[in-house]
């Protein structure tokens, strides 16, 4: 398949791995964080960690929209498809995602109108068909969704549609990458950048991580050979003593960004003061939230969102694996109480979430009983 | 020991991926049906002997949506499929019995031609449809048209299939490329912006399988047809039931570009994804070469191939080789992606 098979080329992929090993120092370890999520799942798809040097260890960042979604959040979304005149919409990773009312698709199995979409436009024109119905759209994701979800209200507002909502969860990559940076358990030598996040804003907002905490960021591609090879230009800026912000995905990020998808973000969405992470706790202008113009469309201005508030199930330990400070299966439940069919935490949910990754590509023993 | 593990079924409701083919179906069979049905053994056909021969007897309900689609439609799939049971059985398919639950308002031509479908891929598959029963049902309570379809068959005495016999260095084979079913149902929906020259491969297995067994009877030890949940739930559940391990060489599997692509699009896994006219067939090592060659010599079998090896650890698990020497599990199929398949 062409645009695929090149970056799967056995050949080019052995060749880069053997880089890896001769660039990397025996002596020393390698704490590299992945942001993306989908980067998390390329990496155990494709088992990438097999061809690494043992002093080479690959940490699971953020990245992931589904698994940094508070659960209260999803409470609120379910609380709204409750009632018969809404249809709630989501993204398919939505629809597994445990509240404390069950998951979306519990609750539709129950009779609530939730339906799975592949594009908020898809959300829309269910909007336009049902005009006796309220259609919302739950929209998650971070940078690379928005402007989609921008596009779309701008789409709304101009046909004038009015049974359509956004309940908006978007997040922005930065500040998170920042709140792990702060942290005091912080123990990572450099980053693989976002690859999509990157499409819309470009390189230059990582630049803080090369300049202020002094480590290297790679911006990469989802192929095996895109991510060994920012692995190589990783260790190669580490050997030289060099913190600088890279972009190895050059055949589609430009280093400025989208200009169009940002001009679309800035007309529709402005930050939140705060908004809470799971694992990571509340974090300061981390979030959008649609512009006073478009309050018309916002689920948050026309319905009653109760904001209700859920701690974590104890046990399970999300927020230490979402930080990097555990491994999946250092967890607790991990392949017990929690697997991906029933999720306790939403990084067994998603397929870009470390845990489910973890599980479904590398985890081994678990297999044998099943369930 | 029969089962390494006994599944319980906890669930409160149920659920579209109850239906999907992947755990959580294995859960309500395995974990309500069987108990209470008071059969542990279960399975998609049955054998029964009477008077010294041996029939397979089985069963198939069809509610897939679209009820037309590239390359078949619903009346076609009703025939194939419960064929398809009974010939990865061994079991030379005889006869059919067929129920069909109509919803009030559906068109009459529809149904005509769904009548017709069901004649001509039942004479396809050389089996007679000697009965059945029709119901109607009220508007909007059965999306038009439900089939169920029960069959029986003769068992080829020559083979005896189950994975307790299936060994460490047995082979894997596939008859050919897979996912096609799944994506060309789920593009014929037209809810995806996704175009793709593809059609479902439904056909019927059997003269595939007679080829096998006229080759490789005494090397064929377990065979299933991968309808949902895809090639890796059916090769999951024979490492379970064998507690073997089951190894795929990634780049041998068969997969077309139009299927490859809209997986890869929508982040699905061939491996998950439903097929109607293919079969995996274990075969011990001495009889691979044979048994490939035979299915090749059939007419739509030349895309067959040998696709992976039976290991002994990880026992139960079934993972997949990259051509670069990096490997990773492949699981059952979790949820339901598309729900409806079949």
């Amino acid at each position: 398949m062409k645009y695929v098979d090149e970056f799967r080329d056995p050949k080019l992929i052995e060749r880069a791995a053997d880089e890896i090993k001769r660039l990397a120092n025996p002596s020393r370890q390698y704490r590299i964080m992945e942001v993306c999520g989908g980067h998390t799942h390329s990496i155990y798809r494709f088992g990438l960690q097999d061809l690494l040097p043992e002093n080479m260890e690959l940490i699971h960042g953020p990245g992931c929209p589904v698994c940094v979604l508070p659960m209260g959040r999803v409470d609120d979304g379910l609380k709204l498809a409750q009632d018969p005149g809404v249809i709630l919409t989501a993204f398919g990773d939505m629809m597994r995602v445990p509240g404390q009312m069950g998951t979306p698709l519990e609750m539709k199995a129950r009779g609530a109108d939730i339906r799975m979409v592949y594009s908020p436009l898809d959300a829309l024109k269910l909007a336009e068909k049902n005009p006796e119905r309220q259609v919302i759209f739950f929209a998650i994701g971070f940078e690379t969704t928005a402007p989609s979800t921008a596009l779309t209200l701008m789409r709304a507002k101009k046909m004038g549609i009015e049974n359509f909502t956004v309940f908006c969860n978007h997040v922005t990559i930065v500040p998170a990458m920042r709140a792990i940076l702060d942290s005091p358990d912080m123990r990572l030598d450099g980053f693989i950048g976002p690859g999509h996040v990157s499409t819309v804003i470009g390189c230059r907002p990582y630049e803080f991580v090369a300049k202020e905490f002094g480590k290297p960021v790679v911006t990469s591609g989802f192929e095996p050979l895109d991510l060994l090879q920012s692995m190589v230009m990783l260790l190669r800026q580490m050997n030289e003593g060099r913190a600088e912000v890279e972009n190895q995905y050059e055949r589609v990020v430009p280093w400025e960004g989208n200009r169009a998808a940002l001009a679309a973000m800035a007309q529709v969405f402005e930050l939140r003061p705060y908004f809470e992470w799971r694992g990571l706790g509340f974090i300061s202008q981390s979030a959008l939230k649609l512009r006073p113009e478009y309050a018309q469309w916002d689920t948050e201005a026309r319905f009653t969102v109760e904001g209700v508030r859920v701690t974590d199930p104890k046990a399970a330990q999300c927020g230490e694996v979402l930080k990097g400070v555990l491994k999946p299966q250092q967890c607790k439940l991990f392949g017990k109480e929690c697997t991906p069919e029933r999720p306790v935490g939403a990084l067994m949910v998603s397929s870009e979430g470390a845990c489910a990754a973890y599980y479904n590509y590398v985890h081994r023993a678990e297999a044998v009983s099943g369930d | 020991m029969t089962k390494p593990s006994i599944v319980r079924f906890k669930d409160a409701q149920i659920e579209l991926a109850h239906g999907a083919g992947g755990k959580a179906s294995r859960r309500l069979v395995e974990g309500l049906i069987a108990p209470i049905l008071g059969n542990p053994s279960l399975d998609d056909a049955a054998q029964l002997n009477l008077n010294g021969s041996s029939l397979a007897f089985t069963a198939d309900s069809f509610v897939v949506k679209p009820l037309r689609f590239p390359g078949g439609s619903i009346g076609e799939l009703a025939v194939n499929g419960t064929v398809n049971d009974l010939a990865v059985s061994g079991a030379k398919p005889i006869a059919l019995l067929s129920t069909l639950i109509l919803e009030a308002g559906l068109s009459a031509q529809v149904l005509q031609e769904e009548l017709e479908a069901i004649q001509q891929a039942a004479q396809i598959a050389g089996v007679q449809v000697v009965g059945g029963d029709t119901k109607v049902v009220e508007h909007g309570k059965a999306d038009g048209l439900y089939i169920s379809t029960s069959g029986i068959g003769l068992v080829d005495s020559r083979v005896n299939l189950a994975a307790s016999s299936v060994r460490p260095g047995d082979q894997v084979l596939l008859s050919g490329a897979i996912g096609d079913h799944g994506i060309t149902i789920l593009l014929a929906r037209g809810e995806l912006d996704l175009e793709a020259d593809l059609k479902s491969d439904t056909r019927s297995v059997w003269p595939f399988v007679e080829a096998l067994i006229g080759m490789a009877a005494p090397g064929l030890r377990w065979m299933r047809d991968p309808t949902r949940g895809g090639v890796a739930t059916s090769l999951n559940e024979l490492a379970r039931d064998a507690r073997l391990a089951i190894k795929l060489y990634e780049d041998q599997i068969p997969i077309r570009d139009e299927v490859r692509g809209a997986c890869e699009i929508l982040g699905l896994d061939p491996l998950h994804i439903a097929n109607e006219g293919q079969f995996i067939a274990i075969i011990a090592p001495e009889y691979a070469e044979t048994a490939l060659e035979a299915l090749r010599a059939v007419s739509g079998g030349a895309e067959a191939r040998l696709v992976g090896e039976v290991g002994e650890s990880p026992a139960g698990v079934v993972y997949s080789q990259t051509g670069y020497g990096s490997s990773r599990i492949v699981d059952m199929l979790v949820g339901d992606p598309l729900p409806r398949i079949c």
